[in-house]
């Protein structure tokens, strides 16, 4: 194992567009459509979940029932905000959690009640014999049969056959994929359908715990428990609603010696006033809309948990293939040797390449259609050459007699040699160079009337990713390491690293290697994410704190990460990273909101208590607020409405553009922090200059 | 020298000599908490007292070790308070009644040193020396020993070891306190402050009545007093008294000495932490409090409130003429900003709202620079709670020095938040409520609601001065106040070690660019609005009804 750090690349040389996290918007309907189920949360047992709305509940309670004893307008109105609020935090939660159920509804149409064919005593060259039994009597470790048109009726791994399957069920994509028995593309999923060929399948997964009934459970939130981070949360939010029961309970003592008790409702309104109600009330939407923004990217989290974990990772392993450079190499330039026109080698290569469907043949027509207008030909009676693995050659025999090869250097200079050439060493020096700037040299000769001859090299380069770099520079800035993982030799490893300003590489990488900077990392205290698909990629990913398996890889990869992303694209991961940061500052971001609005509160329901009898205390009525009446119920309405103007905020997440920690503080402090110390003063205010005019709002 | 320049030196020099010692006494009190070598005398007495000096414990036997020996050393101190008649040097005092005995015990266990007594005509010698400075000098060193764990805590990984109680605390008496109120006394004895072991002088007064002078050991009291943040005097009048603070030097060097732990600590802690920057942070925001806070009750006392102080160019009542009201109010600001309570001038004489300042410094929990140790813990608990709303908003599960706040530290601080309080509260409520609290009432009105307010919040917060009017030697405020300095002592003590057993475990986080930085003025202003907004939100209603409803009018 080689862990090089390569110099720091240079960040900042493009500016970088902001990115945006966005997503999950809420339809207006929704809140309409929600409100059978918020009725239904009413429950306390329900609400016990939930400490702060809990409080909101009982008081609520306790106040109808004060005005029910003595009837008021003032004491009605109070009540009825006081239910509202408490509907209100339930509405959030609802309609949280009914986008995740009109997901659940697509995906059970799915799971309709298959037939499995089971094959019983088969063994890999036997038959065995079929019996059709229900899929829900499966068991681990059965095989069953699937052909054409037949949906497989269990997750498991095919281990004979090969097919064509239509996994849009899942993925959404309509695409059909490849599904074959060994290797890194053998898992199939219940509910998918096989479009062609015949295949058997290893049931892995018991009936009932599939990856679909897993993510019904999923996005329903059925299965969603508190992570960590809300569980402290909740315990802050808790100890301040006792803080402030206690400040009200004790203030009546306080209050009678004074001369001014105060009612029943007003007590209750103070304390559900100065009780964090907005971050309690949309606490548990913004749990379930993050789950839900991760399932909109086709991610699904196995639990809120490894979202979190998402969102404190320090460092993300990248595989350098598919994730940092394109799958494929291209070729980027033509090196003749001395005395060779770069046209002739030009023209060369791209006649050897013309028949050549690899990628890599490709890119060689394109460049030599780019650079020197070279158009791609019919050849007639030509003869093309495919590479194999014994001569590490391709090529084209025209049907002048000329013979072009291109290949591996070794391979092709063997060959000019067999055909009486004698390569310079000027070649050997040009190959060696391609090498070392981590290049794939593709040297091209040929045999023209009888005289073998080098023509020159062909300079393939692995091709990173466009925006990738920047994407990088946006991880350092949010203090994540990103480490390259590849199997190159250290040379190549390191001339992508450089390109593509990754932090760290490891080269010559095999699963083990993996594992071991997975554990080093950790053990200095550092939370490490991964991306993996194949079976040897297994142990890493369960090893890794978020371990997110491609849909296209073994199901013992999709079981040992706590993530899988169906649409296979292991990019996603930064995404995946900046959703878990997203969730954590929005939860962040409204508990600030919530503390600073108390301010604003006290403000216009201490001097409405008191200044009756200690006039000097009007003078804390900075608002002006018209009567005590109307300003302890435009604090109270305002509590309530400010849940329902939020909850679009909760299900969407707050802004969040990648960038260092203090400057997300500056400005997350600036706008929850600050607004919630002004927008309070604002709103009630503007809601006592309307409410002002109702009856039993006077003085 | 005009009074307001004299009131700037005063507090410059202050600022000045705190600055100076903020290395020195840090690093030292670092070197005396993470030292590996023992004294001779150490180990000696750690034979005779058979403590195994190498062992660390886990955070739940050193918290039971504080209890301990609190235990004991309310049983002690509460004996000999009831016989000290029987002990020597008595002067003829009686035996103290038992509620009273059980407060006074509870008062100087718990550093709180509130008096429902005054000391010239009710305590002897014996009582003085062997009982009242023994637990100044215990309790002074507890806050500190309890600080070390947390910080502790911080430092150590995978660890469920949080240091040695009997060590710490020997040390921070052999090494720290004793010594360096040797040194004190001895200053302040040159200074002028009586050191008498004679029978109290009876002199005839220029009207020719009789007065009896009680002198006693006072200035090696006073400097224990003052530099453990204790605060219980020999004289009733406390610091306003000549013979415990006879001029303004005394004045200035007791305001230095009671301040001079608390300040120095953040330093202990940035060196344990292995950052410099963090106690810097720290000690920013306690400073912040305490001259923002100094400087109000300066501007109030001087503004005056009346007519009569107005035309007397501000509120003399109840203060000495000899310190005049910049000394005074940097006095009472920063005796209710440590848990000293200590007092040169009458709390309740203060304007209203300047009063009030002094009854919020000490509702803030005293955290700027709070008692010797228990400052600390304080600003740093809410440090934890300021980290966790800010860390959340920069998107990781928030950490402070590395260390996670999940929650199970979660639970600790929140519930190290909501301890006082809720003694606070539920005491002032009950005696509001209670027939028999209020017949100590002297005074009515909002006036009367912030005594008993001040009261609870005093003893709740272990500060230990009074506001007056307040007859606080029956039996309901003695017992309740005991239970309430009790309460409020070792129920936060005991968070803390818990919450210092759970960091210990964790790994340490290395900190990255993602980490929030909780050096920087972002963090320290933070912090400073938390602790103000978390103390103003709990304490507003009760405080609108008291200073504020007198001082608005």
């Amino acid at each position: 194992m080689a862990v090089t750090t390569p110099t720091a690349p240079q960040s900042g040389r493009h500016p970088v567009a902001p990115r945006r996290i966005g997503g999950g918007f809420l339809d207006p309907k929704m809140l309409w459509t929600s409100l059978p189920d918020a009725l239904k949360k009413l429950d306390p047992r329900v609400q016990l979940r939930n400490p702060v709305m809990f409080v909101v509940e009982i008081g609520s309670l306790l106040t109808t029932y004060s005005a029910l004893a003595h009837p008021s307008i003032f004491a009605w109105t109070i009540t009825g905000w006081l239910w509202l609020t408490v509907v209100f935090a339930n509405l959030a939660e609802a309609v949280a959690q009914g986008r995740g159920k009109a997901q659940a509804a697509t995906l059970r149409k799915t799971r309709t009640q298959t037939v499995a064919r089971r094959l019983t005593s088969w063994a890999p060259g036997s038959a065995g014999s079929e019996t059709e039994i229900a899929a829900t009597e499966l068991k681990l470790g059965d095989h069953v049969v699937v052909e054409a048109g037949q949906i497989i009726p269990g997750d498991g791994d095919v281990v004979e056959g090969v097919a064509s399957v239509d996994e849009s069920a899942i993925t959404g994509e309509s695409a059909p994929v490849i599904r074959e028995s060994g290797g890194d593309r053998s898992a199939v999923t219940g509910g998918t359908r096989v479009l062609s060929d015949r295949i058997v399948v290893r049931v892995t997964t018991r009936p009932g715990e599939t990856f679909i009934d897993r993510m019904i459970a999923l996005v329903e939130g059925a299965a969603r428990q508190k992570t960590p981070n809300e569980i402290a949360l909740n315990i802050l939010l808790a100890s301040l609603t006792i803080v402030f029961l206690l400040a009200v309970v004790t203030l009546q003592p306080l209050a009678f010696y004074s001369d001014a008790p105060q009612s029943l409702v007003i007590l209750v309104a103070l304390v559900v006033a100065l009780i964090p109600t907005t971050i309690g009330a949309l606490l548990s939407a913004i749990g379930i809309a993050g789950m839900d923004r991760l399932v909109q990217r086709n991610v699904l989290a196995m639990s809120g948990r490894a979202v979190e974990a998402a969102g404190d990772v320090n460092t993300l392993l990248l595989d350098k293939t598919g994730t940092i450079t394109l799958g494929n190499r291209r070729a980027s330039e033509f090196v003749p040797v001395p005395g060779v026109e770069i046209a002739a080698l030009a023209d060369a290569a791209q006649l050897s390449s013309l028949a050549d469907e690899t990628p890599e043949g490709r890119s060689i027509v394109v460049l030599a259609k780019e650079e020197y207008r070279l158009r791609g030909r019919e050849l007639h009676d030509a003869t093309f050459v495919e590479f194999t693995a014994r001569t590490r050659m391709s090529g084209v025999d025209l049907s002048d007699g000329t013979v072009i090869r291109k290949g591996a250097a070794t391979a092709v200079m063997k060959w000019v040699r067999e055909h009486g050439g004698h390569p310079t060493e000027q070649v050997g020096q040009v190959v060696d160079a391609i090498s070392a700037s981590g290049g794939t040299p593709l040297v091209v000769a040929q045999v023209r009337s009888g005289q073998a001859q080098v023509l020159g090299v062909i300079h393939l380069k692995d091709i990173v990713k466009d925006g990738i770099k920047e994407r990088f520079a946006e991880l350092r800035e949010m203090g994540i390491k990103t480490v390259m993982i590849t199997g190159d030799n250290p040379l190549t490893a390191k001339a992508i690293a450089d390109e593509a300003g990754v932090d760290d590489f490891l080269a010559e990488a095999g699963p083990e290697d993996k594992m071991a900077l997975i554990k080093k990392e950790q053990e200095g205290g550092k939370l490490v994410a991964m991306t993996g698909d194949g079976t040897n990629d297994a142990p890493a990913l369960a090893q890794a704190d978020v371990g997110v398996a491609m849909n296209t890889g073994t199901s013992a990869a999709k079981e040992a990460g706590n993530m899988v992303d169906l649409d296979s694209n292991p990019t996603k991961l930064i995404e995946i990273v900046q959703i878990g940061k997203q969730l954590l500052i929005t939860r962040g971001a409204l508990t600030t909101f919530s503390i600073a609005n108390d301010v604003a509160k006290y403000f216009a329901m201490v001097p409405a208590m008191f200044a009756g009898v200690f006039p000097g205390l009007g003078k804390l009525n900075i608002l002006h607020l018209h009567s005590p009446a109307s300003a302890i119920t435009s604090a109270i309405i305002f509590n309530a409405l400010i849940i329902i103007a939020l909850i679009p905020l909760a299900l969407r997440g707050v802004r969040y553009t990648p960038s260092s920690a203090s400057a997300l503080l500056r400005r997350n402090l600036w706008i929850y922090g600050f607004g919630g110390l002004v927008i309070p003063f604002a709103g009630i205010k503007l809601l006592d200059l309307v409410i002002q005019y109702l009856p039993g709002m006077g003085h | 020298m005009s009074v307001a320049i004299a009131g700037w030196l005063q507090a410059g020099l202050l600022v000045l000599a705190l600055a100076i010692s903020y290395r020195p006494l840090g690093d030292y009190l670092a070197h005396i908490l993470t030292s590996p070598k023992h004294w001779r005398i150490e180990k000696f007495l750690y034979r005779l007292i058979g403590v195994d000096s190498e062992a660390d414990q886990t955070w739940s036997v050193y918290i039971r070790s504080v209890l301990a020996i609190s235990v004991v050393g309310v049983l002690l101190l509460y004996s000999i308070l009831r016989v000290q008649d029987h002990l020597m040097l008595a002067l003829g005092m009686p035996g103290m009644r038992a509620n009273l005995a059980y407060n006074t015990a509870s008062s100087f266990v718990t550093n709180t040193n509130w008096q429902n007594y005054s000391g010239e005509n009710t305590l002897g010698y014996t009582a003085q020396f062997a009982g009242l400075a023994v637990q100044n000098f215990i309790s002074a060193a507890v806050g500190i020993c309890v600080a070390a764990t947390l910080i502790r805590g911080f430092v150590r990984r995978q660890s469920d070891r949080v240091g040695n109680f009997w060590v710490d605390l020997m040390r921070l008496n052999l090494r720290l306190l004793l010594p360096f109120s040797f040194v004190l006394a001895i200053v302040l004895v040159a200074s002028g402050v009586v050191q008498s072991l004679a029978d109290p002088h009876t002199v005839t007064t220029v009207t020719g009545g009789h007065q009896t002078l009680y002198t006693g050991a006072t200035a090696s009291q006073e400097a224990i007093k003052e530099l453990g943040t204790n605060g219980g005097g020999i004289f009733n009048a406390n610091s306003s008294h000549p013979f415990e603070n006879p001029n303004a030097w005394t004045d200035w060097l007791e305001i230095y000495l009671l301040l001079v732990i608390g300040f120095s600590l953040p330093r202990t802690f940035g060196r344990m932490v292995g950052s410099q920057k963090q106690g810097y942070a720290i000690v920013s925001v306690m400073a912040l409090l305490w001259a923002g806070s100094t400087a109000i009750n300066t501007w109030l006392e001087a503004r005056g409130w009346g007519a009569a102080a107005r035309l007397a160019g501000g509120a003399m009542e109840g203060k000495e003429v000899r310190f005049g009201i910049p000394a005074s109010s940097l006095f009472a600001t920063s005796t209710t900003l440590t848990s000293t309570g200590a007092v040169n001038s009458t709390h309740d004489s203060y304007t209203p709202l300047g009063g009030g300042m002094a009854l919020f410094n000490i509702l803030l929990g005293e955290v700027a620079p709070g008692g010797t140790g228990s400052g600390l813990y304080g600003m740093l608990i809410l440090a934890i709670v300021t980290v966790f709303v800010a860390g959340l908003m920069v998107g990781r599960t928030p950490e402070y020095l590395g260390k996670k706040i999940r929650p199970a530290e979660m639970k600790y601080a929140a519930l190290y938040i909501l301890a006082t309080p809720a003694v606070v509260l539920t005491f002032t409520g009950i005696a509001m409520a209670a027939p028999s609290a209020r017949s100590s009432m002297n005074n009515t009105g909002p006036h009367g609601l912030t005594e008993v307010l001040y009261a609870f919040g005093s003893m709740g917060n272990n500060n230990g001065s009074a506001f007056a009017g307040l007859n606080g030697d029956t039996q309901f405020w003695n017992l309740t106040g005991g239970l309430a300095m009790t309460l409020g002592r070792f129920l936060p003590m005991i968070f803390v070690g818990a919450l210092a057993g759970s960091l210990a475990k964790q790994k340490q986080t290395p900190a990255s660019a993602g980490t929030l930085a909780t050096h920087k003025p972002l963090f320290v202003g933070m912090l400073l609005g938390v602790t103000l907004i978390v103390v103003g939100l709990t304490y507003f209603p009760a405080l609108a009804l008291g200073p504020l409803a007198e001082g608005l009018s």
